[in-house]
């Protein structure tokens, strides 16, 4: 088990730590998705669900503490691996192209760190309802219809979510390849089925607030 | 001087197990206290390396290169034989002996190359459990090709790499030993003299490559395994590094300098395409197995290969030697194409190649067929000519591709200073006068994993190393002076021509007359001539930067100084053998078949030469050599 | 045809190094990179100026001596191709060419366009072998490898160790470096015994000498001259990853 530990003292263990916390947080984002698109199923549905978790007590809370010490810990590695990156070449070249690389791989501090201040906005708003047109704690279909009725919020709410999509457009077949889980004819996965993923949790996040702004939701 | 090979006695198969009873040993408590110096990290280096320090030696390794791995071995495609008979097709110890001597044209050492075979096993298993990724058939035992001509299939490979991968087992094998702390491995680091005092030798003296500091190392023995001389030539498909400086050096110090005429040429190389060539790159022999080789009949006809009829194709080996056709071997493919090009028949820039035809094979086989087994060469080809061999023949030329010549060692691989070991290409020992395919490798290896560490153990358990010298003695400190001095000189001179200019024409030269054929008077003008731009460059080449960094130029040119110096030996060894045999092919003596004529009453042994002055005239000393098992007979392909 | 070099001028380790602009006349389509820097180096030698210095051995694509960037690509544009086997028909006339040496701090550069690669060799003597002492070898044909394993373990041991991986790679990482020695030793029945130590040795010392950390950009495979796949560093991260779970590091001993 220490020597678990000690692998974190590499850029390589760090690098698992950050995909296993990725995956932890992938599938969050799975389940999290998941509830949210109840809201298709009606205010009863959703608000039953939201009733469901708050009823589980300390498991919610220990999943939420769950899904906070991953996120510390991946963006505590990554900022670790990232300085040791830049420190690995310090004098760049004059000339250099890109070959393989995609933007998305190349911006992932950026996007993770957009995607950081949105999850922070968004927990003020949705969890300690901080902020954001009149909300009550009993009626989560309510809030969310009543937000995203504001262009404004609709509109941020999106952007953080291509934001997402392209983190998880490196990071979905980043994290199966740093953990190991690939090998001779899995490069279709790298350039399809990563990205399909990815596109596939964006474009279901992004339904809700399309179809609150569209009038299917209200 | 007395020639000793210490060749024991007994029947040839109970030599070498006789021997290894017979050799003294180092008590294992003591081996730690000796201190062994390996140059060169190739084949032969690096498993020597590997293998003394496991045994407990002190081991100080030193290359040229900027990593052991990078020693020429690497380049070595076709494979590495070895008498494990796992193809029942008749092979065995014995036959891979009689081959090899028969193939040598008669001019090796018996004792040794039945040594050599003998190991050859041994060398399959250690490279196996190192880790060498060789070929497999799919039940999941080892495969094997034939290779060279020979009608047995001996020969192991890793795909087109066989030279790397065993070189990288054998390089590991040495990491191993760094990490452990047994060996150390001095990497840009070149070899400048050899230190000897007492007729022993006591260490070197080495230049750093990157700060140019020249430092002195001691050691209770000295193992050279730097390789073959072949850019000599300037041109040939040795690295640009390979340089004979080392094993050059040790002959000025008073090691003997045996068969420096025997160089092979490739018959399959890649034609020079212009004045800036800086070496050639060699075609894997296979080639020849379903190429056809042509020129046209007519002279100097320019036409595309595609536009000259079957008719006015000349298909000069399957002519000449119906029975063996194109597959004759290298030095008669070789000096065939030298004919017709000098004939005004050759084909390509400068009128100097052949076509090596595939149409034919690709029409009876079929393209897939071809691309299976030779996709990686017809790939390499095309990379380098812009030409695609599917489509028009591939254009060959022969090339200087090794060297059977080198320091000679007796049956313990030292040569005649005592404590100076010299194993793989550097030495003169197992090949004769031709080297046959996938024999080099073989050779390295055999030498650095299971011959050295044994006879090494004899030379030590004389010595004791309190005897060992201090890097002060005046030994020493007197070979740094003259190595600082010769970098001065170097330096000073200050001309008007680079170092490559001069070596551009001193191996045009010997390329011109001491090539694939040679004669009296091409020799004595080739003699007459060295002298001349020996004497030029020692006046006129200009070496830029200083001694105290890295400067390749100076490199380069005291590796070019001491070529001068070879290129002489090369042509007088080449003058005084008046006999044709294997790549040493005198006009003057060929059968009315135009094959080598061998004169086995006055040639029948290793012409070993001693050093005693740039401008004075080596002496000559013989070995002879006595054929017990194999008897001499004359080669014939028709 | 014509070409202009900026090529990095550095005269030591030290020195801050500055790019100088060579035009060069001459440059005939069946020359190599390297033969075409060879003329120009006898020019400037001629003319009383330092050579370019630069690495290289074989010539022929396998040593791995040589190799440095063009125009932003380790050992230039073509595809699975080291910079000696690169010929000047691919450039167009008139083109400008930028050449530079291969970065990483773990590489440091002694003059001109050469590089020191010993953190190379450290990162195999830290691991990148199989303990077998010489003449304890089993007969070979003993034991067997399926074809397909022993053609997969060959792929990754095509590596020639140039550095154009850590070169194109934008963390500076040496991880299909790695990665390639540990799958061709770690594919192979007799290197299984040290399959996990390999691997947990070989990238400790990767991180010591100061390479950076591997992000997947796959930068490094298109860059390879002998095309190894990173489809090796998954095979890494998993005898890494698996390696620290259930095994302790244990020090190199001879015994």
């Amino acid at each position: 088990m220490l020597a678990v530990l000690a692998s974190y003292r590499t850029l390589l263990g760090k690098k698992g730590a950050m995909a296993i916390t990725g995956a932890a947080l992938f599938f969050f984002l799975i389940g999290h998705l998941l509830g949210n698109i109840q809201i298709f199923f009606g205010p009863e549905h959703l608000n039953n669900y939201a009733a469901f978790l708050k009823s589980t007590g300390e498991v919610l809370w220990l999943l939420r503490a769950g899904v906070l010490a991953c996120f510390l810990l991946h963006i505590y590695s990554s900022l670790l691996v990232t300085v040791a990156n830049q420190q690995a070449r310090p004098q760049g070249y004059a000339a250099k192209r890109s070959l393989e690389t995609s933007a998305a791989a190349r911006t992932m501090i950026y996007t993770g760190s957009m995607v950081l201040l949105y999850v922070i906005y968004h927990l003020m708003m949705f969890t300690f309802l901080r902020t954001g047109p009149g909300y009550s704690p009993h009626d989560v279909y309510r809030n969310v219809v009543l937000s995203f009725q504001q262009p404004a919020i609709s509109a941020v709410y999106i952007a953080a979510m291509l934001l997402l999509g392209a983190h998880l457009f490196h990071g979905a077949w980043s994290m199966a390849h740093t953990l190991g889980l690939s090998g001779p004819g899995y490069k279709p996965w790298r350039r399809m089925v990563g990205p399909a993923v990815a596109a596939a949790i964006v474009a279901g996040y992004i339904s809700i607030p399309v179809a609150v702004l569209a009038g299917w939701v209200r | 001087m007395q020639l000793n090979s210490k060749v024991p006695s007994g029947p040839i198969q109970g030599k070498w197990e006789k021997h290894r009873f017979d050799m003294k040993l180092v008590n294992p408590a003591n081996k730690r206290r000796y201190k062994v110096i390996i140059v060169g990290t190739g084949l032969a280096g690096a498993s020597a390396g590997a293998s003394l320090a496991q045994m407990g030696y002190e081991v100080d390794c030193f290359c040229f290169q900027d990593s052991a791995r990078r020693a020429h071995s690497i380049a070595a495609q076709g494979g590495i034989n070895a008498a494990k008979n796992y193809q029942n097709d008749g092979d065995s110890v014995y036959r891979l002996f009689y081959d090899t001597v028969k193939g040598g044209d008669f001019r090796a050492r018996e004792a040794n190359v039945y040594r050599l075979a003998e190991i050859s096993a041994s060398i399959i298993d250690q490279c196996v459990a190192l880790g060498v990724p060789f070929a497999r058939e799919y039940s999941g035992y080892l495969a094997n090709r034939s290779f060279g001509g020979t009608q047995v299939s001996r020969t192991f490979y890793a795909r087109g790499q066989t030279g790397q991968q065993l070189l990288l087992g054998a390089y590991s094998a040495l990491s191993r030993e760094v990490a452990l702390g047994r060996a150390k491995v001095n990497t840009r680091s070149e070899m400048v003299d050899l230190v000897v005092q007492g007729g022993r030798a006591r260490g070197i003296i080495v230049r750093d490559l990157v700060t140019g500091e020249l430092t002195a190392h001691s050691a209770d023995a000295v193992v050279l395994a730097t390789g073959g001389y072949s850019n000599v030539f300037y041109l040939s498909t040795n690295a640009k590094g390979c340089n004979a400086t080392a094993i050059w050096r040790a002959h000025r110090k008073g090691a003997l300098f045996a068969n420096p005429c025997f160089t092979q040429i490739h018959p399959t190389c890649i034609p020079v395409a212009g004045e800036h060539q800086s070496k050639l790159t060699l075609m894997s022999e296979s080639l020849r197995n379903d190429g056809r080789i042509w020129v046209p009949k007519k002279k100097g006809d320019t036409r595309p290969a595609a536009q000259i009829p079957e008719a006015e194709r000349d298909y000069y080996l399957e002519r000449k030697y119906p029975a063996f056709g194109n597959l004759v071997p290298r030095d008669v493919a070789s000096r065939n194409a030298k004919e017709v090009c000098d004939g005004g028949r050759g084909v390509g820039p400068g009128g100097l190649g052949v076509y090596l035809d595939f149409a034919e094979a690709i029409g009876r086989l079929g393209e897939n067929v071809i691309r299976e087994r030779y996709g990686n060469l017809f790939e390499m080809y095309d990379r380098i000519t812009a030409e695609d061999p599917y489509r028009q023949p591939m254009r060959i030329y022969p090339a200087i591709h090794y060297a059977m010549g080198g320091l000679w060692v007796d049956y313990n691989l030292m040569s005649n200073l005592e404590g100076l070991h010299v194993v793989g290409e550097a030495n003169f020992s197992d090949h004769g006068a031709n080297r046959l395919g996938a024999s080099a490798l073989m050779q390295g290896l055999a030498d650095g994993y299971f011959v050295l560490p044994y006879t090494i153990g004899d030379t030590l358990a004389r010595v004791s190393p309190a005897d060992r010298l201090k890097p002060d003695h005046p030994a020493f400190t007197e070979a740094l002076d003259e190595a600082k001095e010769r970098g001065r000189r170097l330096l000073g001179i200050n001309g008007k021509r680079t170092v490559d200019s001069f070596h551009r024409e001193l191996g045009k030269l010997l390329w011109d007359n001491c090539g694939m054929a040679r004669s009296k008077e091409s020799l004595t003008e080739a003699l007459a001539r060295i002298p001349q731009i020996r004497e030029e460059f020692w006046a006129n080449v200009k070496v830029p930067g200083g001694a105290s960094e890295l400067n390749q130029s100076l490199e380069q040119a005291g590796r070019v100084a001491d070529f001068m110096e070879l290129a002489e030996l090369l042509c007088r060894d080449a003058l005084t053998r008046e006999e044709s045999c294997g790549g040493h092919f005198r006009v003057e003596h060929q059968t009315e078949e135009g094959e080598a004529q061998r004169d086995d009453a006055n040639f029948s042994h290793a012409a070993a030469w001693e050093f005693t002055g740039a401008d004075t005239a080596p002496i000559l000393h013989k070995e002879p050599l006595e054929f017990e098992y194999v008897h001499p007979a004359q080669r014939s392909y028709k | 045809m014509k070409l202009t070099l900026r090529i990095w001028r550095q005269d030591g380790p030290r020195d801050k190094g500055k790019f100088v602009a060579y035009p060069v006349d001459d440059v005939a389509e069946d020359m190599s990179f390297l033969e075409m820097l060879d003329v120009l180096n006898e020019r400037l030698t001629l003319k009383g100026e330092r050579p370019v210095a630069f690495d290289s051995d074989c010539r022929e694509g396998i040593c791995g001596a040589c190799g440095f960037m063009v125009s932003g690509v380790a050992h230039g544009p073509q595809k699975l191709t080291t910079a000696c086997q690169l010929f000047m028909r691919h450039f167009k006339d008139g083109e400008t060419v930028v050449v530079e040496p291969f970065r990483a701090r773990a590489l440091p550069v002694l003059k001109d366009l050469i590089i020191d690669r010993s953190a190379l060799d450290a990162i195999v003597q830290a691991g990148g072998f199989i303990s077998a002492r010489t003449g304890s070898a089993p007969e070979a044909n003993a034991m067997l490898i399926a074809k397909p394993v022993a053609d997969r373990s060959m792929d990754a041991a095509a590596c020639i160790g140039c550095g154009a991986c850590i070169a194109a790679c934008p963390n500076a990482s040496a991880m299909l470096f790695t990665a390639a020695k540990v799958s061709h030793l770690g594919l192979l029945p007799q290197g299984q015994p040290e399959r996990r130590q390999r691997a947990l040795r070989m990238v400790a010392k990767m991180n010591e000498l100061g390479f950076g950390g591997c992000s997947n950009h796959g930068e490094c495979e298109a860059a390879c001259p002998k095309g190894i796949s990173i489809d090796f560093i998954a095979r890494l991260n998993r005898d890494y990853l698996s390696g620290s779970l259930f095994e302790k590091p244990e020090p190199l001993s001879s015994v």
